[in-house]
């Protein structure tokens, strides 16, 4: 595996950048694996990484229906923030904008972490004093949050329209400079890669059909379109397809699985300095360094593995954004599509043990799980290799469904 | 946006309704016999079905009534709707239930919206 480095970059510009190696191995299936992963997603990757890098395991598979970073990793904003209400979420989000803030360092790898700053709107009396506790509690979480008035917006959003005349006017905001976005692709791919370095198989195009128990009742292995394969662990992964694979294990799951849109704008000049979401009004938009805008919009009311949406959803949040910001109103949209997203009832992940010892799950991120990639899957693979949910991501157990201490989000209207 | 048969009211936009989620889920007859593990089961996991699905639908900007509906979670097509009280019916050819074993997308033309 080739170093990237400024050197490196030189030498190779001499063969017309030809002769890098490939980035990571195409492996056929071993016979056996210490652990497996199923799901090839930034969390997935993530998990396999640090399951090598940290724990010391040697033989890990990451298994993978489709191609690495096809799922939501792929087809996400790449919003990333921490300024959750719950201690809980806090502390899991928050520790992944730490890892964040060094992954292109710790990965050799650049995943374009632009902490450009997450602006969350308020458009009415119930939106400023709901944000107001959000700075409040971020802050006594060590989170950093802060309020602006409709001005401090404007002079930090310039394109945003803070007047009187529209529907929802812009009543102040909460930013978060620490916040910002970040290029989904090379979050896979840079995991991959240096997943890859330490000895990982990552195999695509492999869908696993089954997960099997033994005698006593533990993992012993899966049955996969590429034949079987013999683990004592399993780390399921897979989103919003998270009960259809639990499903081959007999365990059901507290999820609803939606199909979530996003689409892009032709790319323009440099015009949109910041992330600007607004719950209320449903608008999250932001300029990726191509040039176009990105913008998220909302789910579908009911289940769906479709992967696209109702126009009406998006058509809603294309108004929203029109009202914002109205120099936007005569661009065209070229791309509109939807990811499946994995949702709890108290729009809070699940990171857990299951009923079955071996089996363990990640999953239930909801709208929101670009942003917690590494802090997900370095809390996760922690508690896979000891057996023991990390502390981080004890709260998010399956047992808070039976126990009822939900940390619930969705309360707190979160959008992510 | 899906075109909605309202058992009352005939077809409709989707607008129109309310999704009210998986369809057929047995109330306790005895809640205080529940247990947590069975109250957890009851407020918080679903089939979360890939393929053919029951789901409740409100008519909430119409008659207001509710009705059950069988759909395609891969296609997203409507295969029948019902009401409220009858069985779930039986639809020749479709994989009924639980989370479909093999996945299988349309093909581009049978999406039907």
């Amino acid at each position: 595996m080739t170093k990237f480095s400024a050197f490196n970059v030189a030498r190779n510009a001499f063969s017309a950048s030809k002769s890098w190696p490939k980035q990571w191995r195409n492996p056929e299936p071993r016979a056996s694996y210490d652990a497996v992963i199923i799901g090839g997603g930034g969390h997935g990757l993530g998990t396999a990484y640090y399951l090598a890098k940290e724990h010391g395991l040697t033989k890990i598979a990451v298994v993978e229906k489709g191609w690495i970073g096809g799922g939501n990793t792929g087809r996400n904003t790449t919003i990333i923030r921490s300024n959750y209400l719950y201690d809980e979420s806090a502390g899991i989000y928050e520790h992944s904008v730490k890892l964040w803030e060094k992954l292109s360092q710790e990965l050799n790898y650049n995943v374009m972490y632009s902490p450009r700053g997450v602006l969350m709107l308020a458009h009415n009396v119930h939106d400023v004093q709901s944000s107001m506790r959000h700075v409040y509690a971020d802050r006594l979480n060590g989170v950093d949050n802060e309020w602006l008035s409709p001005e401090e917006c404007k002079a930090f959003c310039p394109p945003l329209n803070i007047s009187n005349n529209i529907r929802y006017p812009v009543m102040g905001g909460a930013l978060q400079r620490r916040g910002g976005v970040a290029r989904h692709d090379a979050v896979a791919w840079g995991y991959a890669r240096g997943a890859d370095r330490l000895g990982v198989d990552i195999i695509q195009n492999c869908e696993v059909l089954r997960i099997d128990r033994d005698a006593a009742g533990t993992v012993s292995g899966i049955e996969t379109t590429r034949g079987y394969i013999k683990t004592a662990k399993v780390g399921v992964v897979a989103a919003g397809h998270t009960s259809v694979v639990m499903e081959r294990a007999g365990l059901r799951m507290p999820l609803e699985s939606f199909p979530l849109q996003a689409l892009v704008s032709e790319p323009i000049k440099p015009i949109f300095p910041c992330v600007v979401m607004s719950n209320t009004v449903h608008a999250y938009i932001s300029q990726s360094d191509k040039g176009e805008l990105v913008i998220g919009a909302g789910t579908d009311q009911y289940i769906s593995y479709s992967q696209q949406g109702g126009l009406h959803i998006a058509a809603h949040t294309l108004e929203a954004i029109c009202e914002l910001f109205p120099q936007f109103r005569r661009m065209r949209m070229l791309r509109n599509w939807g990811g499946i997203v994995d949702t709890t009832y108290d729009r809070s992940p699940i990171l857990s043990k299951t009923s079955i010892p071996g089996l363990y799950v990640n999953c239930g991120w909801g709208t929101g799980g670009f942003k917690a990639t590494p802090g997900s899957a370095h809390v996760f693979a922690a508690s896979m290799a000891n057996d023991e949910m990390h502390p981080i991501a004890a709260p998010f157990s399956l047992n808070r469904f039976q126990s009822g201490r939900l940390i619930d989000e969705a309360a707190a209207a979160v959008a992510h | 946006m899906l075109l909605i048969k309202c058992p009352h009211c005939g077809e409709r936009p989707e607008i129109e309704f309310h999704c009210g989620g998986e369809a057929h889920i047995a109330r306790p007859l005895d809640p205080s016999q529940l247990d947590d593990v069975q109250w957890a089961e009851l407020l918080f996991y679903r089939a979360n079905t890939k393929g053919v699905m029951a789901e409740r639908w409100n008519h909430l900007h119409g008659c207001q009534r509710w009705f059950n509906a069988l759909r395609n979670t891969v296609s997203d097509k409507i295969l029948r709707t019902y009401m409220m009280g009858e069985p779930r019916p039986y639809i020749g050819g479709e994989a009924q239930g639980a989370a479909t074993g093999t996945l299988s997308y349309p093909a581009p033309g049978e999406r039907s919206k």
